[in-house]
C-alpha cells in the first residue's frame, strides 16, 4: 500500500508540472452548508454547484432536495459530513450537536460560522459573511444591495402608515386538534409583520404557543396570516372560518386570510425583502392605500 | 453450587466473540471511506490519514465504548429488576428510574441556560444535561424507597404503583416545561427522547464508565441472591439470605447504572428487556451466568443498533431509541402473549 501511495504521490506531481498552474486553486471547494438560510443565500449567490451536502433544514430552493442530507440541523452526523469529503462548511451557530461541532472543527476542513440575528441588518450580514466565505463578494454586495432596497422600501410604507390605522395580524402556525398555535414576540412572523407595518397581535405571547380561544377572540386580528399548508386540509381558510374562536375575528368574517410560503415566513433568509412587501401588499390593498404616487 | 452441565465459561466466552465481532464491525463500518480493509491495513502498521485517526479515535471509537457501556448497564439493570419482581417484564422504565432522568435531561434543556451562570462552577449545556439527568434519576429513586422500603420491608405492589404515579407526574412536569420551550430546545429534547450515541466523547465516555464499571462489578455479586429470590422472599430468607438489603441493593444498582446511561444516551428503551430475555432463553435462568452475560449481551445488541442506526440513512442518522423499540416492543408482546397463553398475567 505504501508503494500505491508513493506512486501515486508521483502521479500528482508530474501532473502538476504539466497542468497549468493555478487550475486546482480556482475549483471552487467542495462546501456542505448546515442551515436553511445559509443554503438559501448560497443558491441566491449562484454558488449551488459547489455545494456536496446539506442538512434537512436545507430545502429551498427545491434543487437542493437532491444533495445528501446529513441529518436535522441540530443532530447533524459528523462522519456523515465528513463522508462527503468537503472542503469548506458554512454553518448556522445553532448547528449541532456540540460534540459533531468540535469534531468538524477539528477535522481541518474549514468551518465558517455564519453569525445569525433576526433583523434586516442580520440577513445583510449574513450574506455579506456568506459571500465573504465563498469568495463572492461581487454577488453578495449586488444580493445585499437588492435585499435592502426591498427592506427600505418596506420601511418607508410602514413609516407612511399611521400608528393608529395599523392592522392587528395573527399568524397561525397550525390548527392541530382545533387548538391554534401562533406566533408570538421573538417569532420570525413577528419580526416580519412589524417591518411590514402592522401589528403582531399576539406580541404579548413569547415564542411560539397555543392561544386560548377567549384570547384569539379578545385580541380581534384585523388579518390571518398562516403557512400554505398545500395537501393538509386542517390549514385552510375554510378551517378558519369553521373554527369556534378564529371563526369571530373581524378578520375571518371579513374574510381576510392571507397564505404565505412557510419557508418564507418562518427563516430570516435572502427573501426576507420578498416576504415584507408581500405581506405588506397584503395587509394593505392598494385601495386602503389611497392613491399611489 | 454450579448446576452440573452448565457450560459457564464457554456461553460467556461466545458473547465476548460476539462482542468483538460487533466492535470490530462498529469501527470499520460507517459514511466515510474508512471500511474494515483500511482498519486492518492501519493495525497492519499502514498509516493512517489525519482525518482518517480523527473518525477513527473521535467518533467511531468513543461511540463504540460508549455504545458497550450503555447498552450493558440497560441490559444488566433490566436483569436485576426482572429478578426483583420474579416478572420478565419488568424494566428500569417501571421503577421510575428512567422517567427521573430524562425529566432531569429536560429541565437542563429547557432552564439549563438560566440555571448555568448561578452554577459555582462552568459547565455547558450538554454537561449540565448529564448533571442533571443524574440527579433526576437518584432522586425518583430516593422518593420511591421512601414509599416502598416501610418497616424494614420492600412491598413491591405500592413500588410499582408509585413508579406508575411518579413517571405520570414527571411526565405533567416534562409537559409542562416544553410549553415554555423555544422551538431550538423543542427539537433538541425531541432528539434526546429518541436516544443516540452520535454525542459520545471520551468526556462522556469517561463519565460513564466511572459509573458503570463498577456497577457491573458489582452486580453479579447479588447473582446467588437473585437465584434465591426466584424461589420467592420467604424461601430466599429461609436460605439465609438478608432479603431486604439485597433487595436495596439492586435497587441502588438499577438506579446509578440506568440513570448513567440515560443521561448519556438518551430514551434507549427495551434493551433492559430484549437482552435478559434472550439469554435466559439460551443460558437458562441462572443469574451467575445472567448477570455478566447480561453486561457484554448488551453492549453487543446496542452497538449492532448503533451500526445500523448510522449506516441505513447515511449520510444522517437514524435515532436509535426508534431501532430499539421497534426491535424491543414485538419482543414485549411476545413475552406477554406467551405468559397469557401459559396462564399468566402481567403481574
Amino acid at each position: 500500500m505504501a508503494a500505491a501511495r508513493s506512486l501515486r504521490h508521483l502521479a500528482a506531481a508530474l501532473l502538476a508540472l504539466i497542468l497549468p498552474a493555478g487550475a486546482q486553486a480556482d475549483a471552487p471547494p467542495r462546501t456542505v452548508v448546515l442551515g436553511g438560510t445559509l443554503a438559501e443565500i448560497i443558491a441566491a449567490l449562484g454558488a449551488e454547484d459547489q455545494l456536496v451536502g446539506r442538512d434537512a433544514t436545507s430545502s429551498w430552493p427545491e434543487s437542493l432536495l437532491a444533495l445528501p442530507d446529513v441529518g436535522y440541523l441540530r443532530a447533524v452526523s459528523a462522519e456523515g459530513v465528513l463522508s462527503l469529503e468537503p472542503e469548506l462548511i458554512i454553518a448556522d451557530p445553532g448547528a449541532g450537536p456540540e460534540a459533531a461541532v468540535d469534531v468538524l472543527r477539528a477535522s481541518g476542513v474549514p468551518y465558517v460560522t455564519v453569525p445569525y440575528e433576526r433583523s434586516a441588518e442580520g440577513v445583510i450580514d449574513k450574506i455579506t459573511a456568506t459571500a465573504a466565505a465563498l469568495h463572492r463578494e461581487a454577488e453578495g454586495a449586488a444580493l445585499a444591495a437588492r435585499v435592502r432596497s426591498q427592506i427600505d422600501e418596506a420601511a418607508a410604507r410602514a413609516a407612511a402608515i399611521p400608528e393608529d390605522a395599523r392592522r392587528g395580524v395573527l399568524f397561525v402556525m397550525s390548527l392541530q386538534g382545533g387548538a391554534v398555535m401562533v406566533g408570538g414576540g421573538g417569532t420570525t412572523p413577528d419580526s416580519l409583520i412589524t417591518m411590514a407595518g402592522a401589528r403582531n397581535v399576539a406580541a404579548a405571547i413569547d415564542g411560539y404557543k397555543v392561544m386560548t380561544d377567549e384570547a384569539i377572540i379578545a385580541a380581534a386580528p384585523d388579518v390571518i396570516l398562516m403557512t400554505d399548508g398545500g395537501m393538509d386540509a386542517a390549514m385552510s381558510a375554510a378551517a378558519i372560518r369553521a373554527h369556534p374562536a378564529l371563526g369571530h375575528t373581524p378578520a375571518a368574517e371579513r374574510g381576510d386570510i392571507v397564505m404565505i410560503d412557510g419557508l418564507m415566513v418562518l427563516g430570516f433568509g435572502p427573501r426576507v425583502g420578498d416576504a415584507v412587501l408581500f405581506l405588506n401588499d397584503a395587509f394593505y390593498p392598494a385601495a386602503d392605500r389611497g392613491p399611489q404616487p | 453450587m454450579t448446576p452440573a452441565g452448565v457450560p459457564t465459561g464457554r456461553a460467556l466466552a461466545v458473547l465476548a466473540g460476539l462482542a468483538l465481532l460487533v466492535a470490530l464491525a462498529a469501527l470499520g463500518i460507517g459514511a466515510t471511506r474508512l471500511g474494515p480493509w483500511r482498519l486492518l491495513a492501519a493495525i497492519w502498521g499502514d498509516g493512517l490519514s489525519a482525518q482518517e485517526r480523527l473518525v477513527l479515535f473521535n467518533l467511531r471509537l468513543p461511540r463504540l465504548v460508549l455504545g458497550m457501556l450503555a447498552g450493558g448497564a440497560l441490559a444488566v439493570s433490566g436483569a436485576l429488576m426482572q429478578a426483583l419482581f420474579r416478572n420478565p417484564l419488568a424494566d428500569p422504565g417501571i421503577i421510575g428510574v428512567s422517567p427521573g432522568a430524562a425529566l432531569g435531561a429536560v429541565i437542563a434543556i429547557v432552564l439549563g441556560g438560566a440555571v448555568a451562570p448561578f452554577l459555582p462552577f462552568a459547565l455547558s449545556i450538554p454537561a449540565l444535561t448529564i448533571l442533571f439527568a443524574f440527579a433526576g434519576g437518584w432522586l425518583a429513586v430516593a422518593l420511591l424507597s421512601r414509599v416502598a422500603f416501610r418497616a424494614g420491608r420492600t412491598d413491591i405492589a405500592s413500588m410499582l404503583l408509585a413508579g406508575i404515579a411518579l413517571a405520570a407526574l414527571t411526565g405533567a412536569a416534562t409537559g409542562l416545561l416544553i410549553t415554555v420551550a423555544d422551538d431550538q430546545q423543542l427539537r433538541d429534547m425531541n432528539y434526546w427522547a429518541m436516544g443516540s450515541l452520535a454525542g459520545a466523547t471520551w468526556a462522556r465516555v469517561g463519565m460513564a464508565a466511572a459509573v458503570i464499571v463498577p456497577v457491573m462489578a458489582l452486580a453479579p455479586l447479588l447473582a446467588r441472591g437473585m437465584n434465591a429470590l426466584a424461589l420467592g422472599e420467604a424461601a430466599a430468607h429461609h436460605m439465609g439470605f438478608r432479603v431486604e438489603a439485597l433487595k436495596r441493593r439492586a435497587i441502588l444498582l438499577t438506579a446509578a447504572a440506568t440513570g448513567a446511561a440515560v443521561a448519556l444516551t438518551g430514551g434507549i428503551g427495551f434493551v433492559g428487556i430484549i437482552v435478559p430475555h434472550l439469554l435466559r432463553q439460551a443460558l437458562g435462568p441462572d443469574h451467575r451466568l445472567i448477570l455478566p452475560g447480561a453486561a457484554l449481551a448488551g453492549g453487543v445488541l446496542l452497538v449492532a443498533a448503533d451500526v445500523a442506526a448510522r449506516s441505513l440513512m447515511a449520510p444522517a442518522e437514524i435515532p436509535i431509541g426508534i431501532l430499539t423499540a421497534l426491535i424491543g416492543a414485538p419482543v414485549f408482546l411476545h413475552i406477554l402473549l406467551r405468559r397469557m397463553a401459559a396462564g399468566g398475567g402481567i403481574a
